[in-house]
Formats: C-alpha cells, sequence, structure tokens
C-alpha cells in the first residue's frame, strides 16, 4: 500500500455504475434495504408487542430477557444460524437485524407508554375515552418522543450491523472492506466507510426532523423545562 | 340529584375505603366531600362515573343506577376536572376542550367554535387556544381543565381537589371564578379537598368524612362551624370557629348610625379617611346589602375609632357602625345559634375593605 493514495478517484468513478453485482450504486441500495426494512418490520412488530407489554406486565419480563438474550448474540453467529434457514439472500440479514431492532424498540415502546403521566391516563379515562381509542388517541401520541429515540437507535445500529453480512457475502457496503482489504487496496475501504457515515447521519437528520414535526409540543417542552 | 345508598368500597386486601355512605348531593348545588387523607373522599368521588366501581351499595343519578349504564357513555355526561389538570399534552388547548365533544362525535367545527366559547366563559384569552398545556401556568392550566369539563355542557360536575396544585392566591381567585360561574350554570357539583377552609367557601352543603370511608357529619358550612358533631370535626374545623361563623351571618340587620363629622369624604360622598390633627387615618368598609356581620367586624378593626363605615354599592357612605351596634348583632347571633342562613354570603371578609382602601 505504499505508493497507494488513499483514494483513487478513477476506480470511484469506474465502479461506481459498472453494472455488476459489485457496483458501488448497487452495494449502496442493497445496504438500504437491508438496513431499513429491519428497522421498518421491527416497529411494526415492536408496536403491538410493546403495548401487550404495557398492558399485562408479566409479559414483559420474559419478553425483555428473551430480547437481551438475542441482543447479546454477536451478529455473526445470528447470520450464521440463518444462513442454514435463508441460503446466501438477503433475508438472512434482515431476519437477524430485525430482532436486533425489536431488542431496541420493545423496551421503547414499553417506556414511551409508561412515560405517559398517571394523570393524563386518568383524566382520559375520565372523559370517556374507551381503551382503544385512548391507546391510539392519547398514549401512543405522547409516547411517541420515548419511542421515535429508540428508532433513532436502532436505525444507526442496524445501518452498521449491516456490514457484518459481508463475511456471508450479503453485508451491502460491508463487501467494499472485504474487497479492500483482500487487495490492499484503500479506495473501497474508504469509500464505504464514507457511505455507510453519510447514510447514517442522514437517517437519524429525517428522523430527528420527523420528531420535530411530529411532537412540537415535546421539543417545546423540553426547552422551556 | 346524586344519592348514596349503603355505599362500601372493600378491597381485595380487606381495606375498607367508604364504609355503608349514605348522602344525597342535591341537584344544582355544591356539595364538598372533605376529610383527611385516606377518609375515603376521592374513591367516593370516582364510585359517581365508576371510575372506581363499589363494591355494596347503589350510587343513583337522578333515579338511575350508575351501574346500568355503560362507563364510557356514563362518562362522557359527567364532567370531570382532576388536580393537575390531566391536560393532553399533545394537543392545542383548544383540542383538549373540545375532547368530549369529539368523542360525542361532533364536527371538528362545531366542537372547536364550542370550545372557544367556554374558554372565554373561564377568563382565558382566545389567543391560548392554539398553544400546548406546558406554555400554560398552573392556574391557567387548571381553568382549562374546568373548561373541558364542562364543554359538553354535563349537568353534573366532579372535581378531584382541582385547585390543590396551585398557589394560594390563584387558588382563591379559581375559586371565587367557580362560585361565579355556578351562579349562573347550576350545575350539581361533587367538590373533593381536604382543605376545610375551601370546603366552607365553596359547599353548599360540606360532608365531613372520617378516616374508613365514614361520613362524621353533613350540614351546611354555618351550621358546621357553630354545631359540629363531635370531636372529630371539631378538630377538624380547626380555630377560629366563632369568627368563621360570622362569614355566614348577613350585615344586614346591623343598626347604622349616622355618618360623624370627623369622616372625611369626597364630592361622591365615598369615605377618605377619619379626620385627627395629623392628617387622616385609615378606616374600614362594609355593605350592608351583601357582607358578613364578619365583614362588618373586620372593617370596624381596621379603623382605629373602632367604627364601621358602611357604604352602598357604588361606594357611598351610608351610615356608620359603631361598637355598640355591632355588640348588639354579635349578641343577637349568640342567642341563636341554631338560625340558618338562607343565603350564605359568599364574600371573602377581607376584599371589600381591600378596595376601599385602594
Amino acid at each position: 500500500m505504499n505508493d497507494e493514495p488513499l483514494v483513487r478517484w478513477d476506480w470511484i468513478a469506474r465502479n461506481w455504475d459498472n453494472g455488476g453485482p459489485s457496483a458501488i450504486r448497487t452495494l449502496l441500495e442493497s445496504h438500504v434495504v437491508m438496513a431499513l426494512l429491519p428497522v421498518v418490520f421491527g416497529l411494526l412488530v415492536a408496536l403491538p408487542l410493546g403495548v401487550a407489554c404495557a398492558r399485562w406486565r408479566w409479559l414483559y419480563q420474559p419478553t425483555a430477557g428473551l430480547m437481551n438474550v438475542v441482543y447479546s448474540l454477536p451478529s455473526l453467529v445470528l447470520f450464521s444460524i440463518f444462513l442454514s434457514v435463508t441460503g446466501l439472500t438477503q433475508s438472512t440479514v434482515i431476519i437477524p437485524l430485525t430482532l436486533f431492532t425489536l431488542a431496541i424498540l420493545i423496551p421503547a415502546v414499553v417506556d414511551g407508554l409508561r412515560s405517559v403521566p398517571e394523570h393524563v391516563r386518568q383524566s382520559a379515562v375520565a372523559m370517556g375515552f374507551r381503551p382503544l381509542r385512548r391507546l391510539l388517541q392519547v398514549e401512543l401520541p405522547v409516547a411517541v418522543p420515548v419511542v421515535l429515540g429508540g428508532l433513532r437507535v436502532a436505525t444507526v445500529s442496524s445501518i452498521s450491523l449491516v456490514s457484518v453480512g459481508a463475511l456471508i457475502g450479503q453485508g451491502g457496503l460491508g463487501n467494499l472492506f472485504i474487497d479492500g482489504w483482500q487487495r490492499q487496496f484503500p479506495t473501497p475501504i474508504v469509500v464505504g466507510i464514507v457511505l455507510i457515515v453519510l447514510f447514517a447521519v442522514l437517517s437519524d437528520g429525517l428522523l430527528v426532523l420527523a420528531q420535530r414535526l411530529l411532537t412540537p409540543w415535546s421539543r417545546a417542552r423540553r426547552s422551556a423545562a | 340529584m346524586i344519592t348514596f345508598e349503603g355505599v362500601t368500597k372493600r378491597y381485595p386486601d380487606g381495606t375498607v375505603a367508604v364504609d355503608d355512605l349514605s348522602l344525597k348531593a342535591p341537584t344544582g348545588a355544591i356539595t364538598v366531600f372533605v376529610g383527611p387523607s385516606g377518609c375515603g373522599k376521592t374513591t367516593s368521588l370516582r364510585m359517581i362515573n365508576r371510575m372506581i366501581d363499589a363494591t355494596s351499595g347503589r350510587i343513583l343519578l337522578d333515579d338511575q343506577d350508575v351501574r346500568a349504564i355503560d362507563p364510557p357513555t356514563l362518562r362522557r355526561g359527567i364532567g370531570y376536572v382532576i388536580q393537575q389538570a390531566g391536560l393532553f399534552p399533545h394537543r392545542k388547548i383548544v383540542d383538549n376542550v373540545a375532547t368530549v365533544p369529539y368523542l360525542l362525535g361532533w364536527d371538528k367545527k362545531k366542537a372547536r367554535a364550542r370550545a372557544m366559547e367556554l374558554l372565554e366563559l373561564v377568563g382565558l384569552d382566545s389567543k391560548l387556544a392554539g398553544r400546548y398545556p406546558f406554555q400554560l401556568s398552573g392556574g391557567q392550566q387548571q381553568r382549562v381543565g374546568v373548561a373541558r369539563a364542562l364543554a359538553a355542557d354535563p349537568p353534573v360536575l366532579l372535581m378531584d381537589e382541582p385547585f390543590s396544585a396551585v398557589d394560594p392566591i390563584v387558588r382563591a381567585s379559581l375559586q371565587d371564578e367557580l362560585l361565579h360561574l355556578q351562579s349562573e350554570l347550576h350545575k350539581t357539583i361533587v367538590f373533593v379537598t381536604h382543605d376545610i377552609d375551601e370546603a366552607i367557601k365553596l359547599g353548599d352543603t360540606v360532608a365531613v368524612l372520617r378516616v374508613g370511608g365514614r361520613l362524621a357529619q353533613m350540614a351546611d358550612p354555618a351550621t358546621l362551624l357553630s354545631e359540629p358533631a363531635d370531636d372529630f370535626v371539631r378538630e377538624f374545623l380547626g380555630k377560629d370557629r366563632g369568627i368563621r361563623r360570622l362569614s355566614f351571618v348577613p350585615a344586614t340587620g346591623v343598626r347604622l348610625g349616622s355618618a360623624p363629622t370627623d369622616l372625611e369624604v369626597d364630592e361622591d360622598t365615598r369615605p377618605l379617611g377619619w379626620r385627627s390633627n395629623g392628617g387622616l387615618l385609615p378606616y374600614g368598609t362594609f355593605n350592608p346589602e351583601r357582607d358578613s356581620l364578619r365583614a362588618a367586624l373586620d372593617a370596624a378593626l381596621l379603623s382605629p375609632n373602632g367604627t364601621a363605615i358602611a357604604v352602598d354599592g357604588d361606594g357611598r357612605v351610608i351610615g356608620v357602625a359603631t361598637r355598640d351596634a355591632l355588640d348588639e348583632a354579635l349578641t343577637r347571633q349568640g342567642t341563636s345559634p341554631g338560625e340558618r342562613v338562607s343565603e350564605p354570603d359568599r364574600e371573602v371578609p377581607a376584599s371589600d375593605t381591600r378596595r376601599a382602601e385602594s
């Protein structure tokens, strides 16, 4: 690597969209899919599960315990387990990452619902809300800031973990790292890092923006406090 | 009319929160449940709108057993004001107030128009309608809470220590406004508090509850002060019962003399002070048509010469009450302890003198 410059722009230009499976653009697209689908699936599953855990307290401890066990497993171990089921496909990355997302989002939903002040819940009951409407119109909206906080962590962690999938050939931009190490060629590594960081920063920024638009009452409350 | 018939609430662990409570909260009047913590006053209140269900006994709303009504439907017909206001933090003030109309399926425009009316009724600036609850002071939030409870014009209003989380000055003004609203709206109000002074100020009827959820005494405030049923009630009422009771005795019977020459008045015959060689001395006034004997006595105590100045509604001097005249009124009062005051005088005794001095 002695005379090799850190970044060779001509390599980037040639490989950005070369039509093959290792084109940078293709890798970026698969990275986006493999990182964001688990967050979407995770949120869809975590909302009902979190609501159930908040309502039936006995359900929460075992669920949280199981999720913590899953979260403590190295991602590579999970990928290997699913490799035997789903083979060398994107699902082998998406399913484990969905589980990781759940481990972050279920507690976030539960904490969010618990953050609803008791007097707010009581007054909703006293006004004559039925349980489902109370959940949808009062409790979940008030829980949004806490849930979005969990969603930000889950999103960034998912974006970073996709790269590990490179070890089974499904790592999105992570594949660039393998390529770079094998060939002692730094350009792909730098491109991979920069794109992953940009993707993470952009996603997080969009979530912050969403939070401000969705919960003007919460942002203002924090600055007033 | 809300009727409790032998209502008991026993929890699974054996705790009895309310024990065989029977009472009537009359239509169009304020009934206050007061007592120390653990006396079951909030539990009793919440059994009315079925936030808690009674273990035995019945609660009738007019003639209907509340247990026969589906709880959400029942609750939409009963206004409820909670201690910390319980406003929804994510909804603007106007939408908070319109909560029950929305639940009842009113269209948004009509519900919001109604909410704006109510904000005005409780004395809130319409500019606050678009704000979020955290942007309001505690007193303003509590007013919104009252507006929200009144939004669908329910005949019954339940108030659970609504003013106990605000400072004393704001509390006093919220209490005065509640009385003012009630004089126009004539709701059937059940009001829970641990503050006996608040109970006496607001209640047409006061139910004193003791720990363990038993009714110690139920009476109008004047009777409560003059004839406490037992030591518990006497102790709970606290000091100065005699003086406080005078708040419920009108000052109409006080004999008035003509104004002495050392009372300085302006061209409209409003009092300016007592002449003395060093200038004008302070004075106190009362309005015999409106104020209580307590206010008259207070006015006398504020004047160095012990003479209270009687004024009319416009603040013009109509006479004076000497110590002797007040003494006669007090003596008459003392000889008829059981006398009922049909229309309790609710003026804050100090307010009139304060205004006159300013």
